[in-house]
């Protein structure tokens, strides 16, 4: 009779990399759920888009390196960096801008460092920061929320946008936002919360005059920060299931919390404060589902607790008095090249060893 | 204790001793929670069976060296009789378990993950059971340490926890110790071998601790039981009570809370320094079974011919635990627990986390054996298919060594044998709990024995290269010396020539009659250091022609050939674990071996690191 031979445990924990990924996509479901909702048909169009775009430039990689495509397909990770990416970029921009960004992420980020598990960056951020310097118009025509138009885009004018940039009506996005800007009438387009914040500030007005603007009427930015409390309750279930420790998003967003909070004390006037940090622009996602990618952070827990920090501090900084309003695509790739040194200056100590000081 | 002063201040030691009386419990990092099943063989108590039809002795079944045979095929044995005699540096010896006919002696499979062939003595029971005479001891506190210490080894008891490693020697090293751990732990899913000893034999328990306690001469014993066994707990509470210096402590269900340096963690706070032992930071550890075996063979003057096995898994009917003879072969152990064989099965020696897969049943239950447990075919999820690491870190936060197994990951699979010594693969006790969680299922562990064994043979073969190099060196330096000695010889006779010569002529310059006579002294001795050179070469010679005869004549048959190398391996094995950072501190293997005997060496090492890593407790 012939016995089954195999290496110690003989036992697994039921949890593969698919699952996993699969728990985060359905974490983002309420997040994705809120973009609909307030910045229209637009996220849905690019999340098909770009889900389409990452299975065949997975598929078209694997082929090309020779791996059996199935089996890699079926860890869902393509699935996740393209979700990312889709729910990152303005809505309604053209639809070759999502599918070069996926193509990237993938293609480049992806496979050309080695595939999953060795790449250095993150793919989704990398992607990202890619389209804002080769594409920044389309980068930055961001949708306006419902509260302020009324009504959406119909389906057939968002797909009608993306395809043609022009409405059915001849209009692009950009005439829409002078449009509205200029007449007051219901607009499509306008800035995010933290580039009117920004705007506003560079033309001499303060930060309590720029927060007048109806845009601001809630918490942290009309839609903003149901999208931001939509993409936490996502991260919670994340955490519940254990699938993320809670070491990444706690250290992120304590890091921002508190130079906010400096901040505030320092320059009331110029310095945005903790609500809009935190309920603004993509915290919510970077802190739980971005900067939690396990590839490209740091490995032990204190080596996490670092890393997270300094996500925040640098997302922190670019807002404040970088170039950009938003700055989580650039703060996660600056943390994922201080990885090595972090990773280096964080090793747990092995039992038995004496415990390395500090000098 | 030397550690200890390095760890801990002298308040902190002070403190620390406190905070152990007072009850503390310490955490270990990482840990798993797999699912318990130890319902399924801890509800009965443990059967005896009659004694099998045949048993197979391996000579050795301890980690050190084998005894040598005293019994001849064909002999009659009684039961408890010696088969072997301890070899030299603390052997142990192995005892007939039960009174038969000595069939055979020679090689047959081994308890082993590629059932390798060792010395072993095949028994046919006869069915009577009749002992030999007994030595009970009455009053062993009349005994000196050193005395019962030497009854101990000659009962053949060996940690019963998993490592094998001979109590006797254990018990024999020197240094204070503040404190004797007892081992009930039992952490491994499956296994209740202990869990059933403790309830049904408590008082043997304590009365073998008692003993140790004595010979040890350490005033406070904990004895620790993890939270799932209330029963044992309530079972060694009892025999306890009444005795000052014993406490039974409570730990948290936890993998691997039972293996050695983790429960000394968690009941002490202190850490086993890295190629250290539990000596060096004032602690002695014994495992439940072994305290009971020492009870048996000092109070009931019986050596160690049984265990308790756990017979358990799905496949099985009647699961349960048994006292087994050491040497029942698992699949007559099997057919009593009604194993229901199906095609391609899974038999593991051991538990779902460390154990290994049998490739045949007709290997026997050693001393370390624990638990055999065969899985119905869904039971456990074999591993499917190995995908890519993600780095999730969820190895890393499992570790109970604080290692970072994805890192050795890499570096095991870059051959990285530097970066492995750099990332202390050597303290990793192969627990894993880093397996369990990794969710692309990549076979942690099997690449960290591969790579230990790899580091291994590689040590050796750098070895023997040195050890060739230096001969060569030898050999070079010798014939260069013959050589420069030749050629001194030459001159020095070419000189007396010349000188005879002159004086010859200078003689036959002045007396015209030549006597020549004195001519023949000169140079006939550098002829006779000739001839003493040429029988010393051939001497030499022949020495080394014997030696290398010897050395090939081993591997053939010869009944001790394999327990050698078997013990240099697994010496090499306890060595790569004991001095884990520099394999180079461990200096065996300095015949000259062919590939195939390496092999063996490499395989075994694989097997009985693995098996030390096992070292819950003994
Ligand atoms: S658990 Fe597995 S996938 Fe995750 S880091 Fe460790 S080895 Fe890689
Ligand atoms: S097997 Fe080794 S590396 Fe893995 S968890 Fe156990 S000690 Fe750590």
């Amino acid at each position: 009779m012939s016995f089954y031979i195999a290496s110690s445990p003989h036992t697994r924990q039921r949890r593969t990399t698919a699952r996993l990924m699969q728990l985060v996509i359905v974490a983002l479901i309420p997040g994705i759920l809120a973009q609909w909702y307030f910045f229209g048909w637009g996220v849905l169009l690019q999340l098909l888009l770009a889900i389409t775009t990452a299975y065949v430039a997975e598929s078209l990689c694997l082929h090309a390196r020779e791996r059996s495509s199935l089996s890699a397909l079926r860890d869902n990770t393509a699935l996740v960096t393209a979700m990312l990416l889709a729910v990152s970029i303005p809505p309604l921009a053209p639809w070759w801008v999502i599918v070069i960004g996926v193509a990237f992420s993938i293609i480049v980020v992806k496979h050309l460092y080695g595939g999953v598990g060795q790449n250095l960056f993150n793919p989704a951020m990398a992607g990202y920061v890619v389209l804002l310097i080769s594409f920044p118009l389309q980068m930055s025509s961001w949708v306006a929320p419902v509260e302020l138009t009324g009504q959406h885009l119909s389906l057939f004018e968002s797909i009608h946008l993306m395809l043609f940039q022009y409405t059915s009506e001849g209009y692009s996005v950009e005439q829409m936002r002078m449009v509205a800007s200029g007449t007051g009438l219901d607009a499509v387009a306008m800035a995010t919360p933290l580039d009117h914040i920004r705007t506003d500030l560079s033309q001499g007005l303060t930060l309590s005059e720029s927060l007048q603007a109806p845009l601001f009427s809630g918490l942290a930015g009309l839609g903003w920060q149901w999208v931001n409390l939509a993409y936490l309750l996502g991260g919670l279930f994340l955490l519940q299931q254990r699938v993320i420790q809670w070491h990444i998003p706690a250290a992120l967003l304590a890091s921002l919390a508190l130079l906010a909070a400096l901040g505030t004390l320092l320059a009331p006037d110029q310095l945005p404060g903790i609500d809009i940090h935190l309920f603004s622009g993509g915290t919510m996602l970077a802190a739980f589902f971005i900067a939690t990618d396990p590839v490209s952070a740091a490995t032990s827990n204190r080596g996490r607790l670092v890393y997270a920090a300094l996500i925040g501090l640098i997302i922190y900084l670019i807002r404040s008095f970088g170039g950009y309003p938003d700055a989580i695509a650039f703060a996660v790739l600056l943390a994922n090249m201080c990885v090595p040194i972090i990773d280096k200056y964080t090793r747990p100590t092995t039992y038995g060893h004496p415990r390395r000081k500090l000098q | 204790m030397s550690s200890l002063v390095h760890q801990f201040s002298h308040e902190d030691l002070l403190r620390n001793r406190d905070d152990i009386a007072a009850g503390k419990l310490w955490q270990f990092p990482g840990g798993i929670h797999p699912p318990q099943r130890k319902e399924l063989a801890n509800k009965t108590a443990i059967r005896r069976l009659p004694p099998p039809p045949r048993l197979l002795i391996p000579f050795k079944q301890h980690i050190g060296q084998p005894g040598t045979v005293l019994v001849q095929e064909g002999d009659h044995v009684l039961k408890g009789q010696p088969l072997t005699a301890p070899g030299p540096n603390s052997g142990l010896p192995v005892h007939a378990p039960t009174s038969g006919r000595i069939k055979r002696i020679g090689e047959h499979p081994s308890a082993h993950p590629s059932a390798l062939p060792v010395s072993t003595i095949e028994l046919l029971s006869d069915g009577e059971d009749e002992w030999t005479e007994k030595h009970p001891i009455a009053d062993y506190t009349a005994l000196s340490s050193s005395e019962l210490i030497a009854l101990i080894a000659e009962a053949g008891i060996a940690g019963l926890g998993g490592a094998a490693f001979p109590t006797a020697q254990k018990l024999a090293a020197d240094g204070q110790l503040d404190y004797l751990i007892i081992n009930g732990v039992e952490c491994e899913p499956y296994i209740v071998s202990d869990d059933r000893l403790m309830r049904e034999h408590a008082a043997g328990i304590v009365r073998g601790i008692r003993i140790l306690q004595h010979i040890s001469g350490v005033k406070n014993v904990l004895i620790a039981i993890e939270d799932n066994k209330p029963e044992a707990i309530r079972a060694m509470q009892d025999a306890c009570s009444g005795t000052e210096s014993l406490a039974v402590r409570i730990v948290p269900t936890r993998y691997p809370s039972g293996g050695e340096r983790q429960l000394i963690q968690l009941l002490t706070g202190r850490e086993v320094p890295a190629n250290g032992l539990p000596k060096d930071v004032g602690l002695l550890m014994q495992n439940v079974g072994t305290a009971y075996a020492v009870y048996r063979a000092i109070i009931l003057g019986e050596p160690l011919l049984e265990r308790v096995i756990t017979l358990t898994g799905e496949a099985l009917q009647q699961p349960g635990t048994v006292w087994a003879m050491l040497g029942t072969p698992v699949d007559t152990l099997l057919k009593q627990a009604g194993y229901v064989p199906y095609p391609n099965a899974r038999v593991i020696m051991g538990g779902p986390m460390m154990g290994f897969t049998l490739p045949t049943l007709d290997v026997p239950i050693v001393k370390g054996s624990n638990c055999i447990l065969a899985p119905a075919k869904r039971e456990l999820p074999a591993s499917t298919t190995e995908m890519a690491c993600i780095r999730c870190g969820a190895c890393a936060d499992v570790c109970p060594a604080s290692l970072l197994p994805q890192q050795l990951y890499w570096l095991a699979r870059d051959h990285d044998h530097d970066g492995l010594r750099e990332h202390h693969l050597a303290d990793c006790i192969e627990c894993g709990a880093c397996a369990y969680v990794c969710p692309s299922e990549i076979p942690l562990v099997h690449y960290y024995r591969q790579a230990k064994a790899d580091m291994r043979e590689q040590y050796i073969e750098k070895q023997k290269a040195e050890i060739a190099k230096e001969r060569f060196e030898a050999r070079k330096a010798r014939l260069e010396r013959e050589k420069q000695e030749r050629l001194e010889r030459h001159e020095r006779a070419a000189e007396a020539r010349k000188r005879a010569l002159a004086e010859r002529e200078a003689k036959a310059a002045e007396t015209a009659p030549a006597s020549g006579t004195e001519t023949t002294g000169e140079p006939s001795k550098p002829a006779n250091d000739r001839v003493a050179a040429a029988i010393a070469r051939a001497k030499a010679k022949k020495a080394e022609q014997q030696k290398a005869a010897q050395a090939t004549e081993n591997p053939e048959g010869q009944a001790n050939a394999k327990p050698e190398a078997q013990t240099e391996s697994s010496n090499s094995a306890e060595a790569l674990k004991a001095s884990p950072d520099d394999v180079s501190q461990t200096a065996p293997g300095s015949d000259p071996e062919n590939d195939k005997k390496a092999r063996i060496a490499a395989a075994v090492a694989r097997a009985k690191a693995k098996k030390a890593a096992q070292q819950g407790s003994d």
